[in-house]
């Protein structure tokens, strides 16, 4: 099993569970994050003095598949998530020692 | 009634036509005359409670503009220096206003400096023509409580600049001093037929410079012996600290400009006859058109000076549109109107990052929107009243600057030196809130 974890523009947001969805991926927990990477922020105005925006809003998204299906996923979201500008996110692959299902007791690729 | 004293010729002027058709009989004592007493008693009302409820704009703006941490801290001390504006009016403000003569130092022929001590006095339960103090014109309770409301707005204005670090008891015996007796001193000069008046010839419809100027002034001299927000200004550069609800913010700016309808029309001052209720909705008109002409001007200017459009400039705009036309809302055209107002929104969008540049910190734009559109606003009215001068409008202008950030400056040292007037640095990060009431505007969020 994998654990996939991506950033994503939050308005994409929508259209990535759209495609994942249509991909098979029948579950995934979304958490609204704010955090800087290469775009390391940006400037605003307020009241004629600038300031800087340090953390800028993304979606998180955490996702466990088997391990047959990280590749499609990752691609699904890359492809969705993409606007090509900069700020588009990240995605990372982990590996998943143990799934557990709390109503039933089932395990592993059973619990996901 | 005190005001007829000082405006009697010009009052009875236009009263005097109607008057003469109205009634063959008794002059003075009839049912025209009644409806006159009736009337003017009611547009005091009216304009009363509208600018009363400017209050509550003052709150709602001055709330949204501060971090959540400090929110319920500002409430209070808009409620709490509105109440003791109301108090502090009854005991010594009003009469030493309207001294009707009684100066205590100067008279009403050579310049009246300072008014009579002595606490406000209602008219009888039911008083009858014969009883009334001034039949010819309205009640003196309908004057009191209409112009006890101005005071109470000149002491919400220094309110929002001082926010966010000043401590809740220094700040309130400021309001005392201010109200009782900076507000009234000077208002007695203009409005009370005092020196400005009868001597320099001011003119001031609503007071941009009497209540307006007067209250940015204090706030002003405040700032500056307070010191701007921890982390406002480092390093040579300026760091925006974030209001913390605009939508608050721009309730309290409608609220202003709708309570700004009594603060300038009801300063006709009389609505009995066909020329008052007339002028009155010109007024209407003119305030309304004024407050658009400086939210308009901050709109534009902002997209072209920030390439987009900042909300709090726009509200400040339309208050600095309103502040500008307070001082002449009758005798403009709407078309000057508007641009009297336009100016002073574009004063305002310029205004606020000069005094960050001074490193005056000013939470909500007080000072721009009050002293520089009342200034502003002030010597507009030689646009268009010929019966004004440049002399009088300015010495004016200054004398009570001069007056009223001097005599507030050194109550802030003394306040300062006595109490301390700013609350500690771990409590001004912690937030007012906590450290000197101990209770949250919005408990169940997240830390603002």
């Amino acid at each position: 099993m994998k654990l996939i974890i991506a950033t994503i523009k939050p308005f994409k947001l929508e259209e990535v569970r759209e495609a994942l969805t249509e991909a098979g991926v029948r579950g995934m927990m979304v958490t609204e994050i704010k955090g800087f990477g290469s775009q390391s922020g940006h400037t605003e105005i307020y009241r004629g003095a600038e300031y800087a925006v340090n953390f800028v809003p993304k979606v998180k998204l955490e996702i466990v598949v088997s391990s047959g299906m990280a590749d499609l996923v990752v691609e699904t979201i890359s492809k969705t998530a993409k606007t090509g500008k900069i700020g588009d996110g990240k995605i990372f692959v982990l590996d998943v020692e143990q799934a557990v299902r709390v109503r039933t007791g089932e395990t592993n690729e059973d619990a996901i | 009634m005190k005001l007829m004293k000082t405006i009697a010729p010009v009052a009875a002027l236009m009263a005097l036509p109607s008057l003469g058709l109205a009634q063959e009989s008794v002059p003075g004592t009839d049912a025209s005359t009644d409806s006159i007493f009736i009337f003017n008693t009611l547009l005091f009302l009216i304009g009363g409670f509208l600018v009363m409820w400017m209050a509550a704009g003052f709150a709602m703006l001055e709330a949204g503009l501060v971090r959540s941490k400090n929110v319920t801290m500002q409430l209070t001390k808009n409620i709490a220096l509105f109440a003791i504006a109301g108090v502090m009016y009854y005991l010594i403000g009003y009469n030493l206003m309207y001294p009707l003569g009684n100066w205590s130092i100067g008279s009403d022929e050579t310049g009246g400096y300072l008014g009579a001590f002595g606490a406000a006095i209602l008219e009888a339960v039911g008083v009858t023509r014969e009883a009334a103090d001034d039949y010819g014109y309205a009640s003196t309770g309908s004057d009191f409580y209409f112009q006890l409301m101005f005071c109470a707005t000149t002491a919400s204005i220094v309110s929002g600049t001082l926010a966010e670090r000043i401590k809740l008891w220094p700040f309130l015996v400021f309001t005392v001093v201010l109200t009782g007796l900076i507000y009234p001193i000077q208002a007695s000069w203009k409005w009370g037929g005092g020196f400005l008046d009868s001597q320099l010839g001011f003119l001031d419809f609503a007071g941009s410079t009497v209540v307006h100027s007067v209250g940015g002034w204090a706030a002003l001299a405040g700032a500056l012996i307070l010191g701007p927000r921890l982390g406002k200004y480092k390093d040579g550069m300026v760091h925006p600290i974030l209001g913390s609800n605009l939508p608050l913010a721009t309730l309290g700016t409608f609220i202003l400009w709708m309570g700004w309808f009594g603060f300038n029309g009801a300063s006709q001052l009389a609505m009995g006859t066909v020329g008052d209720a007339a002028d009155v909705s010109r007024i209407f008109a003119n305030t309304n058109t004024a407050a658009a002409g400086g939210a308009i001007a901050a709109l534009i200017l902002t997209q072209l000076l920030y390439k987009k459009v900042d909300l709090t400039m726009v509200l400040n705009g339309a208050l600095a549109g309103l502040v500008s036309i307070t001082a002449e809302p009758l005798t403009p055209s709407l078309g000057a109107a508007t641009l009297i107002g336009a100016v002073g929104g574009v004063l305002v969008v310029f205004a606020v990052p000069f005094l960050d540049k001074l490193k005056i910190d000013d939470v909500v734009g007080a000072i721009p929107v009050h002293l520089f559109a009342g200034i502003w606003g002030t010597l507009a009215v030689l646009l268009t009243n010929s019966d004004a001068t440049f002399t009088g409008q300015l010495y004016s202008i200054l004398i009570v600057g001069v007056f009223v950030f001097v005599v507030s400056g050194l109550v802030w040292l003394v306040l300062k030196a006595v109490m301390g007037i700013r609350v500690s640095e771990e409590e001004e990060v912690n937030g007012l809130d906590k450290a000197e009431l101990g209770m949250e505007a919005y408990p169940e969020f997240a830390k603002g």
